[in-house]
């Protein structure tokens, strides 16, 4: 008898990777066409599992960087050079391989347009990637939500999504802003330091406005931006986090 | 030991256990009494489990240690654990 699935539960399947793209010399975009559609939220997650030969299982937690309204889904996975999962995610996986994977897991750090805005979406490196779902989400449904992403990351070369994210010019409702905190072309006229105060009062909505935030990075990053974000006087309990790290 | 990531890491196991999407319930420290959404725990990945620490206090909330397929829970650190209404 087939396994039904039941609402709610996680159910471990298989999902075929369809295409894949380096988009830095760290991280890899794998298109992924599941068995059983995920229907995700924005924001949400998706736990990988790889087994070895000897049955040896190691699984991490991969956010989804593709919109529900996107035909595939889409992971985005940044190589951790002493990692597990991530080598194999970023280096061996082939077009045709299939993925062993559970969700969309997490109902916290995810943004549909009914909990409205101003929305505010901080990502340090590879942070950037459930944004970025978010992002096409509020493109994909024409929201009139003003949005505005910062994002931090060291050098021009380590921008996920660089065509994409470069490519959107802001027009009231999408404005998109870098800082980079190491290397910066010459001519380069956005931030080029680590989020500080200043930098962070300068791109965050006024404190009146009541922004909707998201902030996901590394640890450090996350913690420095919510704690000035609410040195700032915006509401703690509008600040959603979603910490990621060596794992 | 490394800087602790947050409840959002432990979506999946934590669903596992409970059945549903946990990460947006409401958890409250036996502690100290700290009110938040689960996601905001201090999570430490240890192997063969994970811990979670109220990130108030520090106090040890949640302890989930898998073995052969079978996960043991301590929740006794939590006053309380109610599941939020989604999205929310």
């Amino acid at each position: 008898m087939e396994r039904a699935a039941v609402r709610g539960r996680l159910t471990w399947q298989l999902a075929n990777v369809v295409e894949l793209a380096a988009e830095t010399a760290r991280t890899r975009t794998i298109v992924l066409e599941p068995a059983e559609p995920l229907g995700h939220r924005a924001g949400q997650h998706v736990d990988v599992r790889l087994t070895a030969d000897d049955g040896y299982q190691a699984q991490r937690s991969y956010s989804i960087a593709s919109a529900p309204d996107d035909e595939h889904l889409v992971l985005t996975v940044e190589r951790l050079d002493d990692g597990e999962v991530s080598p194999y995610l970023v280096d061996d996986l082939r077009v045709g391989d299939a993925l062993e994977l559970r969700g969309p897991i997490g109902g916290y750090f995810v943004w549909d347009e009914s909990l409205g805005g101003p929305l505010l979406l901080v990502g340090g490196g590879s942070g950037v990637v459930p944004l970025r779902a978010m992002l096409r989400h509020h493109r994909a449904v024409e929201s009139r939500i003003p949005l505005r992403l910062l994002y931090s990351v060291r050098s021009l070369d380590e921008v996920i999504y660089r065509d994409e994210l470069t490519r959107a010019r802001p027009d009231g409702e999408l404005d998109i802003r870098f800082t980079l905190t190491r290397e910066q072309p010459d001519g380069w006229d956005g931030y080029a330091r680590r989020i500080d105060r200043e930098l962070l009062a300068d791109v965050a909505w006024p404190v009146e406005d009541r922004p909707l935030v998201y902030v996901c990075g590394p640890t450090g990053f996350v913690e420095t931006a919510a704690d000035i974000l609410v040195s700032l006087g915006h509401d703690a309990g509008r600040i959603r986090t979603e910490r990621f790290g060596p794992t | 030991m490394s800087a602790p990531l947050d409840g959002n890491a432990i979506g999946g196991q934590l669903n596992e256990v409970f059945g549903t999407e946990m990460t947006a319930a409401t958890a409250v420290c036996g502690n100290c009494g700290a009110t938040g959404p689960a996601a905001e725990l201090a999570v430490y990945l240890l192997s063969p489990g994970v811990v979670g620490r109220c990130r108030q206090c520090a106090a040890l909330l949640i302890v989930l240690v898998t073995v052969r397929g079978i996960t043991c829970v301590d929740l006794r650190g939590l006053a309380a654990l109610e599941p939020g209404p989604a999205g929310s």
